[in-house]
This record gives C-alpha cells, sequence and structure tokens, in this order.
C-alpha cells in the first residue's frame, strides 16, 4: 500500500520510541492533543460508562425473573430502565467507535500525523467527561424516571427527578460529538496522504464520514431540543405546554430527528468496522467498494427522513404515517446493499476464523436479524400491534448490540494489537466471542416472542404466562455479562504480558499496519505516499508475522 | 516522501501548526471546519425557528398580538447597530489581510466590540427590563391579561428563548474579539496569516443574520405598517 519499506526487523515495542513512552505522568495524558492518546482516553471512559449502563441492566433482568418483580420497587425499576437507556445510548453507543476507534484510527488511514483539530479534540474528550459527570450526578441524587426519551409533558412539568442535571449532561455530551464529527470531516476532506484520493480511502473511513455527517446535522437539534425542556422544567411554563398551546408532539418530532439519525450513529461505525474485517480475514478485495462507500452516505441521508415511524400510534397524520412507512422501508436497501457485498466477498476466500473475523460474521447474522424485524416496525399495521412491546425492545438491540457492538468488540479486537503494541490470547478472545453471541441471542430472541405475545416494555411487573420467557432473558443476560468480563480481563492482562505484535499482526492491508505497533507519535517514521487501491490482497509485502495467533503463541 | 525530515528542519511562518504540511492547507482545514460549525448551529437555531413556524400557523392571531408587545424601534435600531458592526469587523479583517499596522485592525476590532455591547445593552436595559417590569416575561413575571392570555404567553416564550439564545452567541463572540484584540497586539497576525480573524469573522457575521431573521420573525408580524 505504500512505498515506505517495513523495518521488519522491528526492536522490541519498550526499546523504540512509541506514542505510549513518548511521554510519561497524568499530565502528559491529560494535555495530549495525540488522536492515539485522545482515543485512549475516551476508551476508558467509555468502558466506566458501559459498566454503569450494564449494571442497571443486570438489575432489570434480576426484576423480571419473577412476574410480580424480584428485587425492585416499580418507581426504582423506572430509574434503572432510564438510566440503562440514557447511559447506554448517549454515553456509550454514540461516541463507541468514532470517538475510540475513530479517533485512533481516521489519521493513521489516511495517512496523516493528527487529526485536523488537535486541541479541539482534547476538548471534546473533556466536555464528554462533563457531560458524563452530570449524568452520574443525576444517577447519583436518585436517577431519572422519563426512560431515555424525556416525553413531556411528564418530563417538564411531572416527573420529581434531576431531569434538568441529566438533560445537561447530554446536551454537553453533545457538543462533544458535534465538534469531534466536524473535526473528522475536516480532517478527512484536507488532510489526507499524497495519492490518497477518496476512493482509495479504506470503507471505515468512509463510514465515519457518514456518521460524522449525523453528527453534524443531527446532534445540534437534540441540543436545542433538550434546552427547550430543561428551561420548561425550570420556568414551568414553555413551548411544549398543552395550557398556554404548546404541543408535547413536537417534542417528539423534533427528539427523533436526532435520535433515529442517532441509530445510524451507532451502526455505521460498526459497518465500516466490519467491511474491514471482512476483506482482512477472507483476504479478499471488497467486492464492490463503491456500492458500500456509497451507501454509507445514502443510509446518512434517508436517515433524517423517517422519524416519524417512532410516531405511528401518536396521532400524527395518517398521510405523514404513509410517508414515513415507505421512507423507512428505503432504509433497508443501502443496508442489503452492506450485506450482500459482505458476503460476495467472502465467496471464495480464504477465510480464518478470529476473534474478529467471529464477531463480523456474528455482526452479519444479527444485523440481519434486527434489519428485517425492523421492516415489520416500518409497516403501519403490524407496528400497531407491536408497538410499546418487547418486540421493539429485540429489535433494536439486535441492531445496537447485535449491530453496534458486536462491530465495537470486532474492532478493538482487530486493533488492539496496533493500539498496545501486544496480542492477546487468541483463544480466550474466540471463546468469548461465542459466548457473547449465544449469550446475545439467549437474552434478546425470547423477548421477540414474548413482544409478539403482547407483553409491555417499560413494566416492572408482567402477567405469569410470559415467566418462562423472561428467566430465560435473564438467564442470557448472565452469559452474556460473562461474554463481556472476560475480554476486559484479557485484555487488560496482555497489555502486560502479551506477545509482542509486530506491525501487521493479521497480515492485513491498510496504512496503519505498515506503521510501527504502537505507531510513533508522528504516525509515521516516513510520510506515506499511496499507490494503491484499498484492500489490496493478497498484499505484497512479506507477511510480518513473527507472533500471529498459532504462530508463536503466549 | 521525505516531508517528515523537511517538517523538522525548515522554519514555519507564526501561527503554523505542526499537524499540517503548509499554510494553505491550514487556511482551507480552519475555514472548512467553520463553515461546518456554522452549520450545526443553523441546525441548533432550526429546531426553534422550525417550532416557531409551527406554533405561528396554529396560534396567528396571539402571534399577532405578542409581537405588538414588542418595540420595533428598539429592535430597528439593533437591526443597524448590528449590520454596522458587521461592516467594522469585516474592515478589521481587510486591515490584516492589507499588511496595515496593528493598531488600525485594533480599531476596528474594539469598534466591533462597542457596537455588539451597545446592542447587548439596547436588548437588556430597553427591552428585556422593560419587558420584566411590564409582567410579559413567562415564568418569571408575567401579569398580562389582554386577548389571547395563553398563546400571548407562546409568543414570549419564543420571544425571550430565541433571542436569548442570541445573545448568548453575541456574548460569545465578545469573548472571542477580545481574543483577537489580545492575539492582534502581540503581532500574531500578518498577510499570510489572519485565519483566525477570517473564520472569527464568518461566525459574527452568521450571529447578525440569525438576528435579521428574528427582528423580522418576532417584530414585523401581522402587518403592523
Amino acid at each position: 500500500m505504500s512505498t515506505a519499506t517495513a523495518d521488519i526487523h522491528d526492536r522490541p515495542a519498550e526499546s523504540r520510541v512509541n506514542y505510549l513512552n513518548a511521554s510519561y505522568g497524568i499530565k502528559s495524558w491529560l494535555l495530549t492533543t495525540d488522536h492515539k492518546r485522545i482515543g485512549l482516553l475516551y476508551l476508558g471512559t467509555i468502558t466506566f460508562m458501559f459498566l454503569i449502563g450494564g449494571t442497571a441492566a443486570a438489575l432489570m433482568r434480576l426484576q423480571l425473573i419473577e412476574p410480580q418483580g424480584a428485587l425492585l420497587e416499580p418507581e426504582t425499576y423506572n430509574k434503572m430502565f432510564s438510566t440503562h437507556g440514557i447511559v447506554m445510548v448517549f454515553f456509550f453507543l454514540v461516541p463507541s467507535i468514532p470517538a475510540t476507534l475513530g479517533n485512533f484510527l481516521i489519521p493513521i488511514m489516511i495517512g496523516a500525523r493528527d487529526v485536523a483539530f488537535p486541541k479541539l479534540n482534547l476538548m471534546s474528550w473533556y466536555l464528554f467527561i462533563t457531560g458524563c459527570a452530570f449524568a452520574l450526578v443525576a444517577i447519583l441524587s436518585g436517577g431519572v424516571d422519563t426512560g431515555w426519551t424525556f416525553y413531556p409533558p411528564y418530563s417538564s412539568l411531572y416527573s420529581h427527578t434531576p431531569v434538568v442535571v441529566m438533560a445537561l449532561g447530554i446536551f454537553i455530551a453533545g457538543f462533544s460529538s458535534i465538534l469531534t464529527g466536524l473535526n473528522f470531516v475536516v480532517t478527512i476532506h484536507k488532510m489526507r496522504a499524497p495519492g490518497m484520493t477518496w476512493f482509495r480511502l479504506p470503507l471505515f473511513i468512509w463510514a465515519l464520514y457518514a456518521t460524522s455527517l449525523i453528527f453534524i446535522l443531527g446532534t445540534p437539534v437534540i441540543a436545542i431540543t433538550l434546552f427547550l425542556l430543561g428551561l420548561e422544567r425550570l420556568l414551568h411554563v414553555g413551548i411544549f405546554d398543552p395550557a398556554i398551546g404548546g404541543d408535547p408532539l413536537l417534542f417528539q418530532h423534533l427528539f427523533w430527528f436526532y435520535s433515529h439519525p442517532a441509530v445510524y450513529i451507532m451502526i455505521l461505525p460498526s459497518m465500516g468496522v466490519v467491511s474491514e474485517l471482512i476483506t482482512a480475514f477472507s483476504r479478499k478485495k471488497i467486492f464492490g467498494y463503491s456500492f458500500v462507500a456509497f451507501s454509507s452516505l445514502a443510509i446518512a441521508v434517508i436517515s433524517f427522513v423517517v422519524w416519524g415511524h417512532h410516531m405511528f400510534v401518536t396521532g400524527q397524520s395518517i398521510y405523514a404515517g404513509l410517508v414515513f412507512s415507505v421512507l423507512s422501508f428505503l432504509v433497508a436497501i443501502p443496508s442489503a446493499v452492506k450485506v450482500f457485498n459482505w458476503t460476495a466477498t467472502l465467496y471464495k476466500g480464504s477465510i480464518s476464523y478470529q476473534a474478529p473475523m467471529l464477531y463480523a460474521l456474528g455482526f452479519i447474522g444479527l444485523f440481519t436479524m434486527g434489519g428485517l424485524t425492523g421492516l415489520f416496525l416500518a409497516s403501519l399495521a403490524t407496528d400497531v400491534h407491536v408497538n410499546g412491546t418487547y418486540f421493539v425492545v429485540a429489535h433494536f438491540h439486535y441492531i445496537m448490540v447485535g449491530g453496534a457492538l458486536m462491530g465495537y468488540l470486532g474492532g478493538i479486537h482487530f486493533w488492539w494489537p496496533k493500539i498496545t503494541g501486544r496480542m492477546y490470547p487468541d483463544m480466550w478472545a474466540r471463546v468469548s466471542a461465542v459466548i457473547v453471541f449465544v449469550g446475545f441471542n439467549l437474552t434478546f430472541f425470547p423477548q421477540f416472542v414474548v413482544g409478539y405475545l403482547g407483553m409491555p416494555r417499560r413494566y416492572a411487573v408482567y402477567p405469569a404466562e410470559f415467566q418462562v420467557l423472561n428467566v430465560m432473558s435473564s438467564a442470557g443476560a448472565s452469559v452474556l455479562a460473562v461474554g463481556y468480563i472476560i475480554p476486559l480481563v484479557y485484555l487488560t492482562w496482555s497489555m502486560r504480558y502479551g506477545a509482542e505484535a509486530g506491525r501487521n499482526p493479521w497480515g492485513a492491508a491498510g496504512l496503519e499496519w505498515t506503521t510501527p505497533s504502537p505507531p510513533p507519535t508522528e504516525n509515521f517514521e516516513v510520510a506515506p505516499i499511496v499507490t494503491e487501491d484499498a484492500y489490496n490482497y493478497p498484499i505484497k509485502q512479506p507477511r510480518d508475522y513473527p507472533n500471529a495467533p498459532g504462530v508463536a503463541h503466549v | 516522501m521525505s516531508e517528515m525530515a523537511a517538517h523538522g528542519a525548515h522554519k514555519h511562518p507564526p501561527g503554523f501548526a505542526h499537524q499540517f504540511e503548509d499554510m494553505a492547507q491550514q487556511k482551507e482545514a480552519s475555514t472548512l471546519g467553520m463553515w461546518a460549525f456554522l452549520v450545526t448551529e443553523i441546525l441548533f437555531f432550526g429546531g426553534m425557528f422550525t417550532a416557531y413556524t409551527i406554533y405561528r400557523e396554529l396560534h396567528f392571531e396571539s402571534f399577532v398580538t405578542g409581537s405588538h408587545l414588542l418595540e420595533v424601534k428598539f429592535g430597528a435600531t439593533n437591526t443597524y447597530v448590528l449590520i454596522c458592526s458587521s461592516l467594522t469587523m469585516a474592515l478589521a479583517i481587510r486591515s490584516a489581510q492589507t499588511g496595515k499596522r496593528k493598531g488600525q485592525i485594533i480599531f476596528w476590532l474594539i469598534l466591533t466590540m462597542i457596537l455588539g455591547a451597545l446592542f447587548l445593552g439596547l436588548k437588556l436595559r430597553f427591552e428585556w427590563y422593560r419587558d420584566y417590569v411590564d409582567g410579559i416575561v413567562p415564568g418569571i413575571s408575567w401579569a398580562y391579561n389582554g386577548p389571547h392570555a395563553p398563546g400571548v404567553q407562546m409568543f414570549m416564550c419564543f420571544y425571550f428563548f430565541m433571542t436569548g439564545v442570541h445573545a448568548l452567541h453575541m456574548v460569545a463572540g465578545l469573548g472571542i474579539l477580545t481574543v483577537l484584540v489580545i492575539m492582534t497586539a502581540r503581532n500574531k497576525f500578518s498577510p499570510e496569516y489572519y485565519a483566525p480573524l477570517e473564520i472569527s469573522g464568518l461566525y459574527w457575521h452568521f450571529v447578525d443574520i440569525v438576528w435579521i431573521f428574528l427582528f423580522a420573525l418576532l417584530y414585523l408580524i401581522g402587518g403592523r405598517y
């Protein structure tokens, strides 16, 4: 991919200056403008938030083991599902891949020294942790009970929980998203290395470009909406207040104008990761590069015109419902283009089932399930039946956990050797990938059934006939938790004890694999000049494979 | 091939950031960044403009009644003040671009700040304060009992939210201008490097344009003249 000749006999990471050992001390991290370090700061922060959101989910699943509720007061249960939703959406999934892998990889993948605005990048992280701090204060002072959707007039006038503090946290974290998106767009436009044309960009970059457009165009709307909601709560009068002619439905329109595209903020980066993983582990050029690239943009564009499908039963006009239904079906086209192109890439590929690939294959299956059930929900009549049931819960968890989170974990496993310079134990990684897949399906497949049978979401109790399915779901959640904790342990372990990774442990194409692991602060020893398309497999350079899994195993 | 080696060796002009190849790339990046930021601002205000448009359709009579509670003469004066401040901002950039003395750049910047502060002062003293005394500030001081009382309250909510958010942007703009004055005084700018002035100008003009829309939509509805 690059004319930079690789130093085959890399010195051990410790004796080479890289971004991790270039400077030491807490100050060198807190004041860093290095995009790689900022990516790691985000990684630590969102992992912490994930544990909080996961704990809330665990308490919910414990509660639902028994029809009358095993653990919590109904009010507490309401706070748990609100905390779970708010933390997982705004403080984990939205920043997950863009802020960690995106920050780390975008400049390296396009051959730049850093993002366009490094100080702004650091400021984004500070805004994010400020937002997290507000959210934590709201959680510790009792938590909100509005659900992650904050519908007024309940949230504005009636809820007795710290809604303003939580909304402020999301508002501030939103500016972190906006600035990250802005930074990425400018970086991808203006910082590409010589020869790195638009159609030589890795598909991960295309996916994050599309994501950044949604960050820029969507996030300001949720920001102003929550701002207006907070003012209304403080002043006891405002534009969503029915007493002075306000319409609470307007809030729902504005909320979903961001929050539906936000679904694609969560899934598009994962799609980008999967495109990288599928090619790397089937040793083939991607099938239909430009189709995959443009399908990312198509998803971003269509995402802004489908929000009304969240409001089919709110009394919105039937004609609006028809239009939103048709537009929502359109999303299936670019999504299917991606799935078909990935499977076509696998066809006659030289496939190896290493841990990242297992996550990628899991993604394709689960995302397809989530996408197809999305079509049920996009059709008006079916939606009336399943709206507000666990069917919806199962659907969006297949997209957000089965899709976005699987892609995130696959990406973390794929680029971990680049980030840390170390390999993790491959067998443990494969085992935990399988555990996540099994645990996920056991958790959420029963929810499709129980939802179709009519169990509503967001209730602390349920009729006794649904108990078997709920116990299955709770058992699955325990398995899933094990699948999340194992990687946390071995990835931490690998940072100190893992085998040296070398430049390119997977034998993958891409500029990031031509630079040492971990990369130097300036990313490349010699500024790269790109002369080839992306995914030019088989790669011509000798595979730098000294410590690859199965070759020199830990 | 060896940009990296050359990068460390030769001297760059002041204001050059290490991640860029040259000043042209840096300028393009910062300009694109500011335009992208302004897009986010349009959507930020856009949420309120959308809500305004919908409610104005739903409660047109109330909005006209509410609009007539505002003093057009102050709104118009402030519009004039802001347009003048855009001119002085543009002249500050022009002075830097043509390599004028730094005193001249600072003069135009401070004049811009004075006009911006005049806008805020007029708004605060002759509009918001009088509204407070007259009891037409929803949620804080509300004593209006004329026709269309609920809808008028809705209009006044929009008036205060929209002009309030706009005023916050003006205050941020004054902060940016202060930084620019200090940077100019420290000889940071030259005809080769004045991008911070230029992109701050974009921001300032944007805030002016928002006001022009606010003036038309809030003060001039219902065929008052």
